[in-house]
């Protein structure tokens, strides 16, 4: 997190001539926690401005009565309910594969917050390859996706998995190329540098062909949480609940967590490389990435809310016929200004 | 499409019966072949209830009730082809106003259905918010229905030689003012759905039914009139007072999902035409003939065909002289269109599927009896 509070620390603990591998393993275990914990409280937030944002353009109330009018303990509530849920193994269910799915699809939802500029320096690590380690690890839930519709022995689950699976790879590419463009503009895989870059010649959504890497990061990231109109992957009407349509209690939770914590990750991702991350005048700057990150969210949960889903075929031929091209475009047109 | 290298297994998946996209407890047993559909059997009779069997032993009045529950979305045209059969064997006269207020009745009950029909067709589709339009509407139909048969879905409002009671007060205003409010609220759908590129790409040309097809079949209603075939029964064999009043039979030649889909939707229209007609020219006079305590008919049969919601609901019922009906059988609309659905849905995806289903709106209450 911040390195002058670890240096202030760090030193105290090496003036008193304690071992450094403790501190070292207690640092880290306290920022795990804190990352935790943030992600956490951001999901009780996230799932009940979903439900009051759903509410709102469905002309209806949402939750209004665990604790107080606009019921902000709904979710705490819901929480709760789900652990003390019964743990259900379907009867011919590959038990390790099911049971393992959801911290595979959990652990790297958390780990991607590792790279998140909350302020100046106010990273838990900020990587020299951050945008790559960003890439690497948010691919890796796909995997989880699948073992869940497979370990789980059922038919729609396993569709569910391989719609996942074939989403969740067409949409990577244009995914790190809207990337690429802006890496390219930094000059730098850190995301410190690229937010560095940003104060000197403003946010980069605001230059000239950063735009178009915006709009393309923007529909792959919706894509990548399976938001309507890409949420084919759950898809309710059609395959029920998708790959974990056998979920219950706690496992269930796990998934929602980190559909959830992806969806906060993406947007938050999103302001960093374009809107300037924490940047902006009077208020602190965790506050204005917060306040950032929360914009792309609404505007995510708006158009989920809004809009129809697509068909498979046309989730496909939607980013390999016109994302794809158009991100290739997009690099190239970036090289060009970059080197002019 | 096999390679001819490696054999692929096809699956099957059995959709339903409970399932959110069946519109009640239909089975589906599809034949998969990754995600496109083979083959498809429609599995009926969850919700066989033997109506037709229980009606043998009750009088004619009786009778009345069990049609709520053909099909619950348009308890009224249900009411009304019984109804229409037994006062065709009775050879009754019906007041002139309760042959209006029939008819209010029943485009209030198309109004509701199509509605039903945009909000879970537009679910399917994963258009979560319009299905809570739809039901908001519906909503207001449903006050008006309880404003004259204290029930919201089993009305049994239209009964043998009239109608239940007389409108209450404030009625005709109430259903006025839901008139001048309806073509508004159906703009609306059309700006959130109808233009939409996603909905438009999931519904045009998906589902043909080649109006041939449609036609031996026997399918009918919105679902017939989308393959560009004009039929309808209120114009092909007007009853009550639908011959005298001014509406169109709205056809689509596009055959597809959206086609049915834009009929229904023109045809909320229609009935907000029709209502507005019938509830300004309503005449006063009684609501009901004079009709016998006990009903025995003179032997014989008879048809009583309207047009629900949904197609051809058709009545006929058989009389031996005796306060019971010797046989009903009901013609259910949606039972021919779930017979023809295989045929629509064969090379579609899983994902069309559920669209094609909604298309065809049924209710598995009349396919099941």
């Amino acid at each position: 997190m911040n390195a002058s509070l670890y240096n202030t620390i760090g030193q105290w603990w090496y003036v008193h001539g304690l071992p450094p591998w403790i501190f070292e393993a207690a640092w880290m275990v306290a920022m795990a926690a804190l990352v935790t914990v943030f992600v956490l409280l951001s999901v009780l937030v996230l799932v009940w401005l979903e439900r009051k944002i759903s509410a709102d353009l469905q002309s209806r109330v949402g939750p209004n009565r665990v604790g107080g009018r606009f019921g902000p303990l709904q979710t705490a509530a819901d929480a709760l309910k789900l652990l003390l849920k019964e743990d259900i193994f379907p009867a011919g269910a590959d038990r390790v594969v099911f049971w393992l799915a959801p911290f595979v699809v959990f652990v790297p939802s958390l780990m991607v917050f590792m790279v998140l500029p909350f302020g100046e320096r106010l990273a838990v690590n900020d990587l020299n390859l951050g945008v790559l380690f960003v890439v690497a690890v948010s691919a890796f839930p796909v995997i989880g996706l699948i073992m869940a519709g497979w370990g789980s022995n059922n038919k729609y689950a396993v569709l569910g998995a391989m719609r996942a699976a074939a989403q969740s790879l067409s949409y990577e590419v244009p995914l790190v190329l809207a990337m690429v463009c802006v890496v390219v503009f930094a000059g730098s895989l850190r995301v410190g540098d690229i937010v560095a870059a940003q104060r000197e010649g403003g946010w980069f959504i605001l230059r000239f062909p950063l735009q178009l890497a915006f709009l393309l990061y923007f529909i792959t990231a919706m894509a990548e949480v399976n938001r309507v109109p890409f949420d084919l992957p759950e898809a309710e009407s059609e395959l029920v609940a998708g790959y974990h349509v056998e979920y219950s209690g706690m496992r269930f939770a796990f998934f929602f967590l980190a559909e959830f914590a992806h969806l906060f990750f993406v947007s938050a991702f999103c302001a960093t490389l374009f809107l300037g991350a924490w940047q902006g005048p009077w208020l602190p700057p965790a506050v204005w990435f917060l306040l950032k990150s929360y914009a792309i969210v609404i505007l995510i949960m708006w158009i989920r809310w809004t809009v129809p889903r697509l068909r498979i075929d046309q989730v496909m031929g939607f980013s390999w016929k016109l994302l794809v091209p158009l991100g290739l475009a997009a690099v190239v047109l970036t090289g060009i200004v970059k080197v002019w | 499409m096999t390679t001819g290298l490696t054999p692929t297994e096809h699956i099957t998946l059995n959709m339903g019966p409970q399932h959110p996209s069946t519109h009640g407890v239909l089975r589906l047993e599809l034949e998969l072949e990754g995600e496109v559909i083979v083959a498809c059997r429609p599995i009926i009779g969850y919700l066989h209830r033997g109506i037709e069997k229980m009606a043998e032993a009750r009088t004619y009045p009786q009778v009345l009730p069990y049609t709520d529950r053909l099909d619950y979305l348009s308890s009224s045209s249900n009411n009304m082809a019984y109804v229409q059969a037994v006062e065709k064997l009775l050879g009754l006269e019906v007041p002139e106003r309760a042959k209006y207020l029939r008819v209010i009745s029943l485009e209030l009950n198309r109004i509701a259905s199509h509605l039903v029909f945009l909000a879970t067709f537009a679910n399917d589709l994963g258009a979560t918010t319009v299905f809570l339009y739809g039901m908001r509407e519906r909503e207001l139909i449903m006050d008006l229905f309880s404003m004259w048969a204290g029930a919201r879905l089993t009305q049994s409002w239209i009964r043998i030689g009239g109608v239940g009671a007389d409108i209450p007060d404030g009625f005709v205003d109430q259903a006025l003012a839901f008139c001048r409010l309806m073509p508004k609220r159906l703009d609306e759908y059309d700006r959130i759905l109808t233009g939409n590129r996603i909905f438009r790409a999931r519904t045009e040309g998906v589902g043909i039914l080649p109006p041939e097809l449609g036609v031996n079949y026997g399918a009918s209603g919105p679902t017939l009139r989308g393959s560009g075939v004009e039929f309808d029964v209120r114009r092909a064999e007007p009853y009550e007072v639908y011959g005298d009043l001014d509406f169109e039979v709205v056809t689509r030649p596009t055959c597809d999902c959206m086609g049915r889909y834009l009929v229904r939707m023109q045809e909320m229209r229609q009935s907000v035409r029709i209502l507005e007609q019938c509830l300004k020219r309503l005449p006063e006079g009684e609501v009901r003939a004079k009709v016998p305590r006990v009903i025995r008919p003179p032997e014989g049969e008879a048809y009583g065909r309207v047009e629900s919601p949904r197609g051809e609901f058709a009545c006929y019922v058989v009389s031996d002289g005796s306060p019971r009906p010797a046989r009903v059988r009901f013609r259910a609309p949606s039972f021919y269109h779930l017979s023809v659905l295989p045929r629509m849905l064969q090379g579609w995806k899983v994902g069309d599927a559920v669209a094609i289903l909604g298309s065809i709106d049924i209710v598995l209450g009349e396919v099941d009896r």
